[in-house]
């Protein structure tokens, strides 16, 4: 229980910005939501389509609807100019609050409905006029409704924050992503019941405005409302005091161990230099391009391929060289990215099968999967069968499997062992497969391309010549081998290493000098 | 009998719901001071007039004046707030007290009403002062409707209309609250139309009782006419039940 503990008091300013990003999210849901269930409950089309839409909002999975609002909000910054955020804060507040409207929109238009109808008429018979009505008659009498469904949306919406990670806002779900990525279950289930404890104390004393709505007792709703503004305000003072780091330097993360630990080798070393670092873990792999590209991050570590392919939409193979000249001037000219360099190794996309189940089956290479294709399974990341490079291995090798399965990265290792997938799309850089005792199939064709890790700088930090000269020692230095063992070190299931930890121990591998 | 000033007159007035005429070029003047019942079966339009009178429901032709004003110049809830209405369903506001209650209408004029003045009115429908601070659900629902008067009259009004007001209570409150409204009306000066579907109660309470049917007045007589048989067949329908009611008592007291 102890390290659970640590875990969850250093947890203070995830904590604060997720009692802050829920807040803002409730409060907006409930600006949103209030005035249209007015609206509403005066014309039954509104109800309809307004009724429509927040259920059909609800449809879409959380983890969708934030990363949706990436290029929404990109494509108004033709409105909005070139300030208008695309990560963080702003769009997994705009997207909590369409989630939180439904319960808070459907609960007032109920209380509406069900209001008696002749104290309605009465209302109107005493000479009211509707906005007379609408503060003293129906306001009232819809307030313990509403309160019911501000106190579902909240527990929603402190639950979906920790998805806001992915789309690079820092919550409680920073620990649970990590966590999970990395095998870490203390910090999962540290994260887990700092959210948990969060929506209970949320419902309790939303509970009570509600039941003091209900029982006309204003000194309950009064008690219980000012806690909740004095928890809402300690937090956002905590946040204040946070926002006062002057030049942060904000380091972007996908969602693989790898990545966790360049950012903290990237981090330490910036320390070092005097850099206040700031670090943006668990970003989706699309957003992360566009997060630098925009300036919302300010350095990330991309690959080749996947900037090949992805951003600049290309699918020959000119060669692993002419690709990394070809990205370096594209991202100069295009987005103003400056590509500080390759970092020495691959991380490329390969077909990887358990040793003993190879032999089995007497395949080396990609050309021998393809008669014995259709019984197995192959598995993958939720990005790989999408890839072009996937197209083009089934298409030259004329593979076509059985089965085919998607994990997250580290459950697939699982997946392969316990033979839920025979053959997996795997990460050549990834410790596990010395680990785990598994072939890399080979691919005389070339159907894979090149996946060399490059050292991305946002546009605005591009000129920053100290920031360069603290990383310039990384470029070209990072070989595959302690790439892996980095890896393993935080994969594994046992003497686990922090991606901090395992930083540090990469650095004095690599005798990078300090 | 002299001249008296029209408190109320409907000229031409049509209320259509769909096909349905719920009121059909109905004509009417109500003179100031006096009592008059509305009687008629379930859809005969009773209900619908009153409603044209105050505008919760808004007539599709005719006029309707309002101590000689065209009620349609006046707004909405100015109008309301001159005319005091009692409902059938009560209708009192579950979250306010009784005091709050009675004193709504005051209140929204701009002009809310004292302690003393709403132990006045609900004295005047035979209520105790402590009354006042009660929720609604703490009353019995004779109780409830003497605050439903009680708030009608809070506003002073000349005209009060009554929609079924006694219609869910039990025969002695409804007997008793009857009586009291009667009172009411003469200390108070107040011109009352009330609608009913209860024959006894408005040949008891009303000097002038109209039958409808159909959205038209089928007989506008006194209750002494009516029961010498004057007036349609619809309106000797309806004297009839009463009538027969109490001859069968009093064969029973023989």
């Amino acid at each position: 229980m102890s390290p659970i503990l640590a875990i969850l008091f250093g947890l203070g300013d995830k904590l604060a910005a997720h009692v802050l990003l829920s807040a803002a999210a409730i409060g907006l849901g409930i600006a949103v939501a209030l005035p249209l269930a007015v609206w509403a409950s005066r014309s039954p089309s509104v109800a309809r389509i307004a009724l429509g839409f927040a259920s059909l909002v609800q449809t879409i999975p959380a983890l969708a609807l934030l990363a949706l609002f990436f290029p929404i909000l990109l494509s108004l910054r033709a409105v909005f100019g070139e300030g208008l955020p695309t990560l963080g804060f702003l769009p997994a507040l705009l997207a909590l609050a369409l989630y939180a409207l439904l319960p808070i929109l459907r609960n007032a238009v109920t209380a509406r409905e069900h209001m008696a109808p002749g104290v309605l008429e009465a209302a109107d018979g005493v000479g009211m006029t509707s906005w007379q009505k609408l503060r003293l008659v129906e306001a009232p009498l819809a307030a313990p409704y509403v309160m019911a469904g501000v106190r579902t949306a909240s527990v929603w919406t402190i639950g979906a924050a920790t998805l806001s990670t992915t789309i690079g806002q820092a919550s409680l779900g920073d620990p649970i992503f990590a966590g999970l990525q990395t095998q870490n279950w203390a910090l999962v289930l540290a994260g887990c019941i700092a959210s948990a404890a969060l929506a209970l104390m949320a419902d309790l004393l939303l509970g009570t405005i509600e039941r003091g709505f209900a029982a006309r007792r204003k000194r309950l709703v009064w008690g219980a409302g000012t806690l909740a503004l004095l928890g809402i305000a300690a937090a956002a003072y905590a946040q204040l005091d946070l926002d006062k780091r002057g030049d942060t330097v904000v380091i972007g993360a996908k969602s693989f161990s790898e990545q966790y630990i360049l950012a903290r080798l990237i981090g330490q070393r910036l320390r070092d230099a005097g850099y206040a670092v700031e670090y943006r873990d668990g970003l989706g792999s699309a957003v992360v391009h566009d997060a630098i590209a925009t300036g919302a991050i300010d350095i990330s570590v991309d690959y080749t391929g996947t900037l090949w392919s992805n951003e600049m939409k290309r699918d020959g193979n000119p060669g692993r060289e002419a690709i990394y000249q070809a990205i370096v001037a594209w991202e100069r000219e295009t987005n103003g990215i400056r590509v500080l360099g390759r970092l020495g190794f691959e991380n490329a996309y390969a077909l990887a099968i358990r040793e003993n189940r190879a032999r089995e089956l007497g395949v080396r290479s990609l050309a021998d999967l393809a008669p014995v294709a259709s019984r197995l399974t192959v598995g993958g990341d939720p990005e790989f069968f999408r890839r072009p490079e996937w197209f083009a291995v089934r298409e030259r090798y004329g593979l076509s499997f059985g089965r085919q399965r998607t994990f997250t990265p580290t459950f697939m290792y699982n997946a392969l062992r316990s033979g839920e997938a025979d053959v997996i799309g795997a990460y050549t850089s990834d410790g596990r497969i010395a680990a785990d005792r598994l072939v890399v199939l080979e691919d005389p064709k070339g159907a894979f391309p090149a996946y060399d890790a490059l050292l991305l700088i946002a546009p605005d930090r591009a000129e920053d010549r100290k920031l360069a000269a603290a990383l310039e020692p990384l470029v070209g230095v990072i070989h595959v081998e302690a790439m892996r063992d980095a890896n393993l070190s935080v994969d594994r299931a046992k003497n686990k290493l922090t991606p901090a930890e395992a930083a540090r121990e990469l650095a004095e591998r690599l005798q990078l000098p300090s | 009998m002299p001249a008296l000033k029209s408190e109320l007159r409907l000229t031409g007035l049509t209320k259509r719901f769909g096909k349905l005429r719920a009121i059909d070029g109905l004509d009417l003047a109500i003179p100031r001071g006096s009592f008059v019942a509305l009687v008629g079966a379930s859809g005969s339009g009773k209900s619908t007039l009153l409603k044209t009178i105050n505008r919760l429901v808004e007539p599709d032709e005719g006029t309707i004046l309002f101590e000689g004003e065209d009620v349609r110049a006046i707004r909405a809830p100015a109008l309301r707030r001159r005319i005091g209405y009692v409902f059938q369903s009560i209708g009192l506001f579950p979250h306010m007290t009784v005091a709050q209650n009675v004193g709504i209408g005051p209140r929204l004029a701009g002009h809310p009403i004292g302690r003393e003045r709403v132990a006045e009115l609900l004295e005047l429908v035979e209520l105790e002062p402590d009354h006042a601070a009660r929720m609604p659900n703490e009353l019995s629902g004779g109780q409830r409707q003497r605050v439903g008067v009680a708030r009608a009259l809070a506003g002073n009004p000349q005209l009060l209309l009554m929609d079924e007001p006694f219609g869910a209570l039990d025969p002695v409150t409804r007997d008793a609250l009857g009586k009291r409204v009667r009172e009411l009306h003469e200390r108070l000066g107040l011109t009352t139309l009330m609608v009913t579907h209860d024959m006894a109660e408005a040949l008891l309470l009303a000097e002038r009782v109209l039958v409808m049917a159909k959205g038209r007045i089928v007989a506008d007589e006194t209750p002494r006419a009516l029961l010498a048989g004057a007036g349609s067949e619809e309106a000797q329908a309806l004297v009839a039940v009463p009538r027969d009611q109490a001859d069968a008592i009093a064969e029973l007291e023989e």
